[in-house]
């Protein structure tokens, strides 16, 4: 059968979801197995319109829940397809049982992850919540910062997931509302180029190839279950940071456009600086050059892959800086924030003399002003000045009430 | 950096417009950016949009913003909403309304020393696309007022954006746009 291509502008006016959308098209998936929820929807609903359109043959299969959906991706990658969907909070947590059975029967499944924070209360708006709920399930983790780069990574994701020494799921990561509903100007990649990148899909140890028949979602107990966890753990370890390189490089060879496990701006001789994830990485590197404008050498340091953990990568970034502030925006509910104990674990045997200070922020979508980061800046030059850490441990930016801080 | 703040109630297409009004710039070279502020949303619920414009990328992703202009395309959140918060000296407001400039400003004193221009953009709305959906109408009267864009520019571009309407809904946005580019004060 065959599909229409689509002619797009070089610079096409998107939001985070259309961008994943048209990712997902220029991808050819062949089976989307989804169930909506915001903010994450749209991605899907793209899909089934370009699918209803004729501009994908592939097959949407609606169900009645995430974990179904997710189940449904898993018999459909299983089966030998090009396989993704999208979710959010709530629904991110239903699939979340199903998230290990794709890593651990090795799917090379792409779930866009619209980040939203989780219930109670209610709430659909951005904060990492569900990122950080998905972080020990076995998958390939990629963050985007702006609706460029969620449409950039879901190929970068496919490529890596694919690769037969990879085989693993991957998510790609974006910020309810602030990337997902915000349209910014995204650089696209015609219809046969982008789909050069990722080219046909090559089936491994697939159900449907009847000459060499396999079994999938197996049991092991004590004989073999610590081997298949060891094996999958190594190949995060070892083999996965390379392909993903690798896929780096090729995109930056196909469009220019460059990326880097762990991102670094203005980090080079920088005093103090900010560890975060997804659209806050971009606000704080505005801020950064404003904080130089006033004497602070500010820098930023976004995590681009959050597993596996760039733990190499990030320890060579900080080494050399005098404060530090990791910015988690997912409540850490009885402890520091995931940041702040991935960055003390990567700099604890190094040489560093930095001073380590965590933060949270953000919860539920409230707003991190660019306020909010001068005042962290300074205070982290306040820090180098004092020559030690002159707050708690733990603080709560922009809560209302009290100064929430620990430790 | 040019900012707009939108006040709307949902549905009456304050983020198609935003969205629409970014897109067209973004073809001059220019970097936009164009979000809003949902919660649970709820047609009718008063709601804000927003818009960013400058000549190099658009890193800032925080919420607020003290807007250059400020769009009201309901002419009943002028009185239920500030539409005046976090504004600059010389923030220029449009505010969709029946009454005439003085009248607005004499009903809502916080208006009061504020350069506002009025245009009944629901009126307008109502009389040529037949509904009252009066985004692209402040579209076409902020082309007046900033001059931001020759009007016919403006009108091909939007002839493009809403390209995926009925013939009949695209022209009559048109007569929409070109008669609030007229009718604005």
């Amino acid at each position: 059968m065959a599909f229409d291509k689509m002619e797009l502008r070089d610079i096409e006016v998107w939001d985070g979801n259309f961008a994943a959308a048209q990712a997902l098209r220029q991808c050819q998936i062949d089976v989307v197995s989804a169930y909506p929820i915001t903010p994450s929807t749209p991605i899907v609903e793209g899909y089934s319109k370009f699918l209803a359109d004729n501009y994908v043959e592939g097959e949407f299969v609606m169900v009645e829940s995430e974990h179904a959906a997710m189940s449904g991706c898993i018999g459909a990658s299983a089966a030998g397809g090009r396989v993704a969907t999208a979710t959010s909070s709530q629904g991110f947590a239903l699939m979340v049982e199903t998230l290990y059975q794709a890593s651990g029967m090795r799917l090379p499944i792409i779930l866009n992850v619209v980040n939203r924070a989780l219930a109670a209360p209610l709430n659909v708006n951005g904060d990492h919540a569900d990122m950080y709920l998905g972080r020990d399930s076995g998958w390939i983790q990629f963050d985007a910062y702006s609706p460029q780069e969620a449409y950039d990574l879901n190929f970068i994701a496919f490529r890596v997931a694919e690769d037969h020494d990879v085989r693993l799921p991957a998510m790609v990561h974006q910020d309810g509302f602030m990337t997902s509903h915000t349209a910014q100007g995204v650089y696209t990649m015609d219809d046969d180029t982008a789909y050069s990148f990722v080219g046909d899909f090559k089936p491994m140890n697939d159900m449907l190839d009847f000459e060499h028949p396999v079994t999938h979602g197996v049991q092991t107990e004590e004989d073999w279950h610590y081997e298949h966890k060891a094996r999958q753990h190594n190949d995060l370890m070892t083999k996965v940071p390379a392909k993903i390189e690798e896929a780096f490089a090729s995109f930056e060879k196909l469009t220019g456009r460059k990326y880097n496990q762990v991102e670094q701006y203005d980090m080079d001789d920088a005093d103090v600086a900010v560890v975060c994830m997804g659209t806050s990485v971009e606000t704080a590197r505005e801020v950064a050059t404003e904080m130089r404008e006033k004497g602070i050498k500010a820098g930023v340091v976004g995590l681009r892959v959050i597993r596996p953990f760039p733990f190499m990568e990030i320890k060579e970034a900080l080494e050399g800086i005098k404060a530090i502030a990791t910015l988690d925006r997912s409540s850490p509910n009885g402890a520091a924030g995931m940041l702040f104990n991935e960055i003390a674990g990567a700099l604890f045997n190094s040489d560093t003399k930095a001073l380590l200070s965590g933060y949270v922020y953000g919860l539920g979508g409230r707003d991190l002003t660019k306020k909010h980061l001068v005042d962290l800046y300074t205070e982290l030059q306040g820090n180098v000045d004092a020559g030690k850490v002159t707050t708690p441990l733990q603080q709560f930016i922009g809560v209302r009430g009290p100064k929430l801080q620990f430790l | 950096m040019l900012e707009i703040r939108w006040h709307s109630r949902a549905g009456q297409g304050a983020v198609t417009g935003a969205k629409g009004l970014a897109d067209v710039i973004s073809t001059t070279g220019k970097q936009v950016q164009a979000f809003a502020f949902y919660g649970s949303a709820k047609r009718g619920a008063a709601m804000t949009a927003y818009n960013r414009v400058d000549d190099k990328v658009i890193m800032n992703h925080e919420k607020y913003m003290e807007p250059d202009y400020v769009f009201v395309i309901d002419p009943a959140i002028v009185y239920t909403a500030d539409v005046t918060i976090h504004g600059k000296e010389n923030t220029k407001y449009i505010i969709t309304t029946h009454l005439s400039t003085e009248e607005l400003i004499a009903s809502q004193p916080k208006l009061k020393g504020k350069e506002v221009h009025t245009v009944d953009c629901i009126k307008i709305a109502q009389e040529t696309i037949g509904r009252a959906i009066p985004n692209t109408p402040m579209l076409g009267a902020f082309m007046k007022i900033s001059g931001m864009y020759d009007i016919e520019f403006f009108k091909e571009n939007m002839r493009r954006i809403l390209a995926k309407l009925p013939q009949k809904i695209v022209d009559a946005n048109m007569i929409a746009i070109q008669r609030a580019y007229d009718e604005v004060k």
